[in-house]
């Protein structure tokens, strides 16, 4: 058994780019679901609306890089919208329905072959970020330290990728450190009480709502960026639950949540991965005998929903929370 | 009697008020004046519609008919935080202190207009940091004032339930209104609290507030009301000075006598 091996695999993940996007997904959802209490199940549609906004800009509208990535954020605060206008004003429970609904919707119509023209229909869109990669400042090579290394390639989209989720995460900071955040850490207790002081309640959570949807939208784009190519697949409801996995892993109303969250949940992923396939080749436990390599990459989802459930028992605020407060919100 | 009483001086008037659930009729007032800088209680027995009355009139219920006049403005049919801003600010019945939030945290949420409250300008901490100071401290003299001071760091979900009716009375004041809507202040305290919470009520009012409150507690209405409404079945069956409405006959059927002859 190779643990080093391991070890780097899992840390590579933990740091890369599949994190790091998963990262800014959760980091909005922790603004929605962990500061202002509202349930968005469908971060995916938010993450596809800014990706397909930003493909479709530069390959059907030629427009440059920069201002695709502007009308994919338009689309996520469209998107926003819509599903705020009639869901804010009714119970929570209504949001949850809609949102993911919503989601999957915008999955399956950008699927359909009748709009292939403009989405690529199943086949996707190829090629859309070459500007960004022609604007990489990190010369040819590899970069890391042992055996942890990525592409100059590689290392360019995680840099900027983690850069947005420290921009992101400065901006829900400050945010939520403030008057506004009172507001919205208030809603999250009892709208009523809010209401009863005279604060517009609607557009607080219509503001917490259309934020943390901006903030998965430029998870989207980078997502699709990385990948140069944007297809319906990407953009199953596990997106979703993955990223709400990694917000309660580090601990929902946390700044560092949602980061240390992703990083734990794509260390754990790929590091379990790595595991699992040396232990079933080298026989490590007995364990080629009750499993082949192709079960490996389930078995691993199972280990994480297993932790997870551990962590709900044992330690409910998640890493970082605060256990009080999760205690006598309820 | 209240029709005596010039307009002006009326802090809020209701007229043909009804509030209807399915074919029941909870809420169905002709006329409604409260006087400023009184303190109006409002009673009657178990479904009189007197917390209907109160959700209507702050928008957190929509009548079926009738209009209201706060303070010269109609705000009939506004949506409950827009009458809270124009001055009318309530309490609830089942205490909605913020559990999760310290009580220091309660009280600030209570001040209004704030500019750090506006999300282009939250990010922004110079341009509300002398703001929120000024606020800290209304909220501490006030926190003071209820005897709180040494609670302002704890969770809200700390206190018992009589601290948390004072917190919510403190809060409501945070946001400087001129009529402070109690729905039932009494409701759960502890009784060493009642004397203390009375004398908040009154203070309320000697600081040129109007107060209008739901109580059940006939001692605690007799003790610190300036003008009593007593409803049944949705209506006002009687209304002045508390030691008329008390030997007034409706009310003792309806209410009262209800009340002593269980005692008997």
């Amino acid at each position: 058994m190779n643990w080093s091996g391991i070890l780097s695999d899992g840390i590579r993940a933990g740091l890369g780019i599949n994190a790091a996007v998963y990262a800014l997904a959760a980091v909005g959802l922790n603004l929605q679901y962990g500061y202002t209490g509202l349930w968005n199940f469908g971060q995916a549609g938010f993450l596809l609306a800014g990706a397909y906004g930003t493909a479709i800009a530069v390959n059907d509208w030629g427009l440059w890089l920069g201002w695709a990535v502007l009308v994919g954020i338009l689309a996520a605060i469209l998107l926003g919208l819509l599903l705020g206008f009639p869901t804010l004003r009714l119970r929570a429970d209504y949001l949850a329905i809609v949102t993911i609904s919503a989601a999957e919707i915008l999955r399956i119509v950008v699927n359909s072959t009748s709009v292939q023209s403009v989405t690529g229909g199943p086949q996707g869109i190829k090629g859309f970020a070459n500007w960004f990669f022609d604007h990489n400042p990190i010369p040819v090579g590899r970069y890391g330290f042992g055996s942890i290394t990525y592409t100059y390639r590689d290392l360019w989209v995680v840099l900027v990728t983690w850069g947005l989720v420290a921009a992101a995460s400065v901006l829900i900071a400050l945010l939520v450190h403030s008057p506004w955040g009172r507001i919205v850490r208030a809603i999250r207790e009892d709208e009523d009480a809010v209401r009863s002081l005279g604060k517009n309640v609607f557009s607080y959570k219509m503001q917490s709502l259309v934020i943390g949807g901006v903030i998965g939208g430029i998870a989207g784009i980078m997502l699709v960026i990385d990948r140069q190519f944007v297809e319906p697949a990407n953009f199953e409801s596990a997106i979703t639950f993955f990223a709400y996995a990694a917000l309660i892993l580090g601990g929902t109303g946390r700044i560092m949540g949602p980061i240390v969250g992703a990083m734990l949940f794509w260390f754990l992923i790929e590091g379990s991965q790595s595991f699992l396939n040396q232990a079933v080749s080298h026989d490590f436990l007995g364990l080629s005998h009750v499993m082949s390599p192709t079960q490996v990459g389930p078995l691993r989802f199972v280990l994480v929903g297993l932790l997870i459930m551990l962590l709900v028992v044992f330690r409910p605020q998640g890493l970082l929370g605060s256990r009080e407060e999760v205690m006598l919100s309820e | 009697m209240s029709s005596a009483t010039p307009a002006s001086d009326s802090v809020l008037v209701v007229d043909d008020l009804v509030r209807r659930f399915g074919g029941l009729t909870a809420v169905s007032v002709e006329h409604l004046e409260v006087r400023r800088h009184t303190i109006t209680a409002l009673i009657g027995p178990n479904g009189a519609g007197k917390t209907t009355l109160f959700n209507v009139l702050t928008g957190f219920d929509r009548p079926d008919g009738g209009r209201w006049i706060f303070d010269g403005t109609d705000v009939s049919g506004w949506p409950a935080h827009r009458i809270a801003r124009q001055g009318m600010v309530r309490t609830f019945q089942l205490t909605k202190a913020l559990a999760g939030m310290t009580v220091l945290d309660n009280m600030l949420l209570g001040a209004p207009r704030q500019h750090g409250e506006q999300m282009l300008l939250a990010p922004l901490r110079f341009r509300w940091r002398a703001e929120e100071r000024a606020v800290h401290e209304r909220a501490l003299a006030l926190l003071d004032d209820f005897g709180l001071l040494a609670k302002q760091h704890d969770f809200a979900a700390t206190l018992s339930g009589g601290q948390r009716k004072l917190l919510e009375m403190a809060r409501a004041l945070m946001a400087d209104p001129q009529l402070v809507m109690l729905d039932e202040p009494m409701a759960g305290v502890n009784p060493a609290l009642v004397q203390s919470l009375l004398d908040h009520v009154r203070k309320v009012r000697d600081a040129g507030r109007t107060i209008v409150f739901v109580e059940h507690d006939m001692d605690v209405v007799l003790s610190i009301s300036d003008w009593v409404v007593c409803l049944a079945e949705g209506k006002v069956i009687a209304e002045g000075p508390p030691s008329e409405v008390v030997s007034n006959q409706d009310v003792i059927e309806a209410y009262l006598g209800h009340r002593r002859a269980r005692l008997a």
